[in-house]
């Protein structure tokens, strides 16, 4: 990156030339690649004039699903009609403004703590103090005059964030303590981290959210019982610290033993060398990594749908069963779902690569 | 406190310490178990294993009806697990090394392209690609009623594709073995010539040896005659097409999807993998006169094949696992297979540990194959 701005001015200007000719040549230069040109301009005009003519041309924009039936394109009245219902599922009607202010307040406060310079302890206080306590409070009403809404009543896509963003902020902690496990020398801490990391990982996320949903009531004493959200946050958490050990032993085997050695001959503790000199170094190497295992349990958190949680994706499959919908708009509804999920994770895919430049800890 | 100030009894004392909470939890959590289970009249126990399952499974490869063993029902879901597992690894490989090849191209077109494909499959989750996929095919193709007949005999309809199919009589496990004797003369009879070729740098004729070894044991066994074969063509019930072989919407929304989804891992191993290979390697090939195809797959590929394989084997453990996805478009695999068990029986823990120990010990042997692959491809230092 530093080569292209030592280049003098002289440079550029023989340069600008040569750069129209090889524009040519990416474009045309040799027989075959002038082919591929072509199939790939006339697969993208195909495919651009198809999604134009769906969105627009034919899409209908008023009227009820009768007009729908008729039409060939895209169906909006039926994204207007159900929108509300698709965000936040089942929560009460005249509610609503209370998870749609917590979710521009929890997306407004991770895009500010998205910030390298406002990270420390401070933001992390902020987060377990003010921020995800407001944000329970305001989804679960019961003080302040809020009306009490249970958690069977959530849904949507604050509960899709909720289930990623809180697994993710208690799998670290979990994940990190698993990973110095494995690290560790004494060998029965070690084949405990290791029995538990293999063992989750091993096995698929919705044998985990089945143990969860049928097995965990199993083990729990007369009385005790746990709510269906929790037990799936739970599943969630367990199966994201595995991976996120992994991650983390990665960072820690990137940290050179010297370290380590030099931190216990100055007379720290085995936690002080840890906390203060090991895992600093290994966790910056490793958060682009984790953005990157965030974007992915974003999506997997759809899979609660199957043990029936009501999850963004389940919201709208809901809305596409609707008696006056049924059967009419459900491409539209599967590609809306499939617009949010992508603009969300393609989001944080721009800043996972942001983190890789800004830590300069990209490996290519 | 004196002990704790002794590092080796401190050593001692934690692995202790950790043990003991692990067991105690252990216990508590088996007794308070078995006492619910009491409580609940169900039984414990794996003796349901070798009960009659009762359940109607809609796709199987082996033999199998509602009066078979439980043991038999599981094992049907576990070939299906497999059989779509294993064809979406072959397809989705073979895609996504086109499309990261794609995807290093020099023309921007075809590149910017390749990046659409891998980011619409990476930024929104496979289960709603399922979901999707699953309702194309019922929505393009016509009811049973209307099937459209590709070929006499090829059926076409919103339940899948149905068409002719050998069916054994006698003489599978024969013609198995074989084949599979076949193939291991036909690579031993390879290496012994490729060896000898490397040695004398003359090229030889050992490939004809070894196809011939390759076909000859399984036509020894058909001209033998111990093999009876006969044909099975669909025909067209009232509601439905039975006989022949079918293919089934739920088999292939969810081969559609679990095989694009890794095509779009695959692709980014690939490029990564490109990219680490140095460019003097280009530019020595290139020297030497080798066109740019050939010199990707006789001096670029093997050496990224290094650096791909180990990301390559956890996206494998992963289809491998999505496969399980299975459940929510109803397509009969171990998972739901395993799940209809559960609700009718209601032994939910022993069915839950026979699903995850089989999980977990495919997937401790898929690791174990990749790494033996792995070592065969490394960097053999000489």
């Amino acid at each position: 990156m530093s080569d292209t701005q030592v280049i003098p001015a002289a440079m550029e200007a023989v340069a600008r030339p040569a750069r129209r000719s090889e524009w040519r040549s990416a474009y045309l230069g040799t027989p075959g690649n002038a082919l591929v040109t072509l199939v790939c301009g006339a697969l993208i005009l195909l495919l651009a004039k198809a999604a134009f003519g769906w969105l627009f041309l034919n899409a209908v924009f008023d009227g009820g699903s009768d007009a729908c039936k008729q039409s060939s394109g895209a169906c909006w009245p039926f994204l207007t009609d159900k929108l509300r219902y698709m965000l936040f599922g089942f929560y009460p009607f005249e509610e609503q403004w209370r998870p749609l202010v917590a979710l521009v307040l929890f997306l407004g406060a991770c895009g500010v703590s998205m910030v390298p310079r406002v990270w420390g302890r401070g933001l992390l206080i902020a987060w377990a103090v003010v921020i995800l306590p407001g944000l329970y409070v305001l989804m679960a009403g019961g003080i302040l005059g809020l009306t009490a809404v249970p958690t069977s009543k959530w849904g949507g896509l604050p509960l899709s964030f909720m289930l990623s963003f809180v697994g993710l902020a208690f799998a670290l902690p979990l994940g990190i303590g698993l990973a110095l496990a494995r690290a560790s020398h004494l060998p029965a801490i070690r084949v405990l981290g290791i029995g538990f990391i293999e063992l989750v990982r091993g096995v698929p996320l919705i044998s985990i959210l089945f143990m969860a949903a049928v097995m965990l009531p199993l083990f729990m004493p007369d009385g005790v019982t746990i709510d269906k959200l929790l037990r799936a946050q739970v599943a969630i958490i367990l199966f994201a610290a595995a991976y996120i050990a992994e991650i983390v032993r990665g960072g820690l085997q990137d940290v050179p033993s010297g370290q380590f050695e030099a931190g216990r001959a100055l007379g720290l503790h085995y936690w002080q060398v840890m906390f203060k000199i090991i895992l600093p170094q290994a966790l910056k190497k490793v958060i682009p990594a984790l953005v990157s295992l965030f974007i992915a349990f974003f999506q997997d958190t759809t899979l609660v749908t199957i043990i029936g949680l009501l999850d963004f994706l389940d919201t709208v499959r809901t809305a596409l069963r609707d008696p006056d919908w049924q059967g009419i708009a459900v491409l539209e509804g599967y590609v809306f779902a499939a617009a949010v999920y992508f603009l969300f994770s393609a989001l944080m895919g721009v800043y996972s690569r942001f983190l890789e430049r800004h830590f300069n800890t990209s490996y290519r | 406190m004196l002990f704790l100030n002794d590092a080796r009894f401190r050593a001692v004392f934690y692995q202790f310490l950790a043990i003991s909470l692990v067991l105690l939890a252990a216990s508590a959590m088996y007794a308070t178990a078995s006492a619910n289970l009491a409580k609940q009249d169900i039984a414990t126990g794996f003796d349901f294993l070798s009960r009659q399952a009762g359940i109607a499974i809609s796709e199987s490869s082996i033999a199998y009806g509602p009066t078979d063993t439980v043991a038999r029902a599981i094992l049907v879901g576990l070939i299906n697990t497999i059989k779509v597992s294993l064809l979406a690894a072959l397809f989705g490989t073979f895609i996504g090394v086109l499309v990261g090849i794609g995807r290093m191209s020099t023309n921007p077109l075809l590149s910017r392209l390749m990046l659409a494909y891998v980011e619409l499959l990476r930024n929104v989750p496979l289960l709603l690609y399922l979901f999707l996929w699953y309702f194309l095919i019922i929505l393009v193709f016509p009811p049973v009623r209307q099937a459209i007949q590709l070929f006499p005999g090829f059926f076409l309809s919103n339940s899948g594709l149905a068409m002719p199919a050998v069916e054994w009589q006698s003489g599978f496990g024969l013609t198995f073995a074989a084949l599979a004797f076949g193939v291991v003369a036909a690579l031993v009879v390879r290496a012994v010539s490729q060896r000898r070729r490397i040695q004398s740098g003359k090229a030889n004729a050992g490939w004809i040896f070894a196809l011939v070894l390759l076909v000859l044991p399984v036509l020894a066994v058909w001209a033998s005659g111990a093999i009876s074969l006969s044909w099975s063509a669909p025909e067209a019930g009232r509601f439905r097409l039975t006989g022949g072989l079918q293919i089934r919407p739920e088999f292939v929304a969810l081969l559609i999807g679990l095989m694009l989804n890794l095509s779009a891992s695959v692709a980014e191993i690939v490029r990564a993998g490109i990219q680490a290979v140095s460019k003097g390697q280009w530019e020595a090939a290139q020297a030497l006169g080798l066109p740019r195809s050939r010199t990707l797959r006789l001096v670029v590929l093997p050496q990224a094949l290094r650096v791909i394989i180990p990301p390559l084997t956890n996206t494998y453990l992963t289809v491998f696992k999505n496969s399980s996805l299975a459940i929510a478009i109803g397509y009969p695999d171990l998972v739901m297979v395993s799940n209809t068990i559960m609700n009718q029986t209601g032994q939910a823990m022993e069915t839950i540990a026979i699903f995850m120990g089989i999980y977990l010990g495919l997937s401790v042997a898929i690791s174990l194959f990749m790494n033996w692959y792995n070592a065969r491809v490394a960097l053999k230092a000489r």
